[in-house]
C-alpha cells in the first residue's frame, strides 16, 4: 500500500514538475529540437546531472540502496529504437511521459499521440518475434552495464574504474554543459541578413 | 511562462533522485503495453493468463522475463501503472494552477501553427503517426526519454547514452527540417 502512496506522490509531483519546465509544452520541445532555444536542453542536462550527483554521492555515503539501481540492457535494437522515438518525438513533440500529461492538461493533439501510442506499443508486441530472430535484441559490450564498476550493484561496469566516483564526475560533466550550452544554435546567426529577419523573434 | 532552467532542472533532477531514493527509477512507455494488454484482455481473456508460478501470455512480448508484464495487466494496480496516472492528475493540478493552456493551443502548438497552418486534421495525423512510431521505437529500445534518456544516463547506463545518441541523431535534423518558422 505505501507503494502505491509513494507511486501518486512521486508521479504527481514528476508531472508537475514536467508541466512547469516546459516539458509537456511541444513549442519547447520543438524550440529545444531545432536547436532555437535550449532553455529546456538546459534543464534535462541539469536534472541528469543533479540525480546522478545526488544518486552516487548518497549511495557513497551510504544513505542510498545501491540495490534501487535499475539498468537497462544495451543491445542494437537501443540505437534502432533511439532514432525512431526521435523521429517521431521531433514531429509530434510529445514523448510517452510528457504526451499523457499534455493530455492531461487539455491538448486534445496529445490525446491522437496517446492513441497512437497504443497502437505502435500493439504493433511491437506483435512483432517482437522477428526482432527477436534478427539478432539485433541481443546484448552488446555485456548488456546491462555501467561506465564504471558501482561497488554493491548487481550490475557489471564497462570499465574498472569505480562506478561511483566516475558517476559522480558524469553527473558534473552534465551540469557544466548545461551551463556552458549557448542559448540557441545556428540559423539566425549563420549570417547578418538572416540575423536581423530573426532578430525581432529572440 | 516556464520556470528558469537552474530551478526547474534542479526541481525535475530531485524527483529523478527521490524516486530512485524511494523505489526505483523513472520510466514511462512500458505502461502502454500494460494499458494494451488491459484492453486486449477484456476482449480476450485467453491473453494473459495464471500460471503455477506466476503470469504468462499467449502474446511472445508479454510472456517475457517470466511473464513480468502479463503480472502488471493482470494487476493493473501497480506501482508504475498508478505512477503514470498520478503524472496526469499532477500535470494537469499544475496547469490548472498557472491558468491553463494559451488560446489555440489546445487543438495544436503555435510553433505548428507558424509551419504548417490551421489545419486540426493534419496536426492529429501526425501526432497519431508521431505516437506510432514513438513507442514502436520505445518499445524496441526498452524504454523512453525517462528512464533510458534521463534514469539511464544518471544511473551511467551504457544503454542510456546509446539511446541519446539516436534519439538526437534523428529528433534535431527532423526538428530543423520541419520547424523553419520560429514561434
Amino acid at each position: 500500500m505505501s507503494q502505491l502512496l509513494l507511486a501518486i506522490v512521486i508521479g504527481g509531483a514528476f508531472g508537475a514538475v514536467l508541466d512547469r519546465v516546459g516539458a509537456t509544452n511541444p513549442n519547447w520541445i520543438g524550440r529545444m529540437l531545432s536547436l532555437t532555444n535550449l532553455a529546456l536542453m538546459k534543464t534535462i542536462l541539469l536534472a541528469i546531472g543533479t540525480g546522478a550527483v545526488l544518486m552516487f554521492a548518497g549511495q557513497m555515503l551510504g544513505l542510498v540502496d545501491v540495490g534501487h539501481m535499475s539498468v537497462k540492457a544495451a543491445y542494437a535494437g537501443v540505437f534502432i529504437g533511439g532514432l525512431l522515438l526521435g523521429a517521431g518525438w521531433a514531429a509530434s513533440g510529445f514523448c510517452p511521459g510528457t504526451g499523457v500529461c499534455a493530455a492531461a492538461a487539455g491538448r486534445k493533439d496529445a490525446i491522437f499521440f496517446i492513441a497512437g501510442g497504443l497502437l505502435g506499443a500493439a504493433a511491437y508486441m506483435v512483432t517482437y518475434p522477428a526482432w527477436k530472430a534478427s539478432g539485433l535484441l541481443d546484448n552488446i559490450a555485456g548488456g546491462k552495464v555501467t561506465i564504471g564498476s558501482v561497488p554493491g550493484s548487481k550490475f557489471e561496469g564497462l570499465m574498472a574504474f569505480s562506478g561511483d566516483l566516475v558517476g559522480l564526475a558524469l553527473g558534473l560533466v552534465f551540469i557544466v554543459i548545461a551551463f556552458a550550452l549557448p542559448d540557441r544554435i545556428g540559423r539566425g546567426d549563420e549570417s547578418g541578413s538572416s540575423a536581423s529577419m530573426h532578430g525581432a523573434k529572440t | 511562462m516556464i520556470l528558469n532552467w537552474k530551478i526547474g532542472g534542479l526541481l525535475l533532477g530531485l524527483v529523478f533522485f527521490l524516486a530512485v531514493l524511494l523505489v526505483k527509477p523513472i520510466g514511462v512507455s512500458t505502461q502502454f503495453v500494460i494499458l494494451d494488454g488491459i484492453i486486449g484482455n477484456a476482449f480476450n481473456a485467453e491473453l494473459v493468463v495464471k500460471t503455477e508460478e506466476g503470469y504468462t501470455s499467449s502474446n511472445a512480448y508479454l510472456a517475457k522475463s517470466k511473464g513480468k508484464y502479463a503480472k502488471n495487466i493482470a494487476n493493473p494496480m501497480n506501482y508504475s501503472f498508478i505512477f503514470v496516472l498520478a503524472m496526469m492528475v499532477g500535470a494537469f493540478i499544475s496547469s490548472m494552477a498557472r491558468g491553463g493552456l494559451a488560446k489555440g493551443e489546445s487543438t495544436m502548438p503555435a510553433l505548428w501553427r507558424a509551419n504548417f497552418g490551421d489545419s486540426a486534421a493534419t496536426r492529429y495525423l501526425v501526432a497519431f503517426l508521431g505516437g506510432f512510431v514513438v513507442l514502436y521505437g520505445a518499445r524496441l529500445a526498452g524504454g523512453c526519454t525517462s528512464g533510458h534518456m534521463m534514469s539511464g544516463m544518471m544511473q551511467s547506463a551504457l544503454s542510456g547514452y546509446i539511446f541519446a545518441a539516436g534519439a538526437f541523431l534523428a529528433a534535431v535534423p527532423v526538428a530543423r527540417f520541419m520547424y523553419k518558422k520560429e514561434a
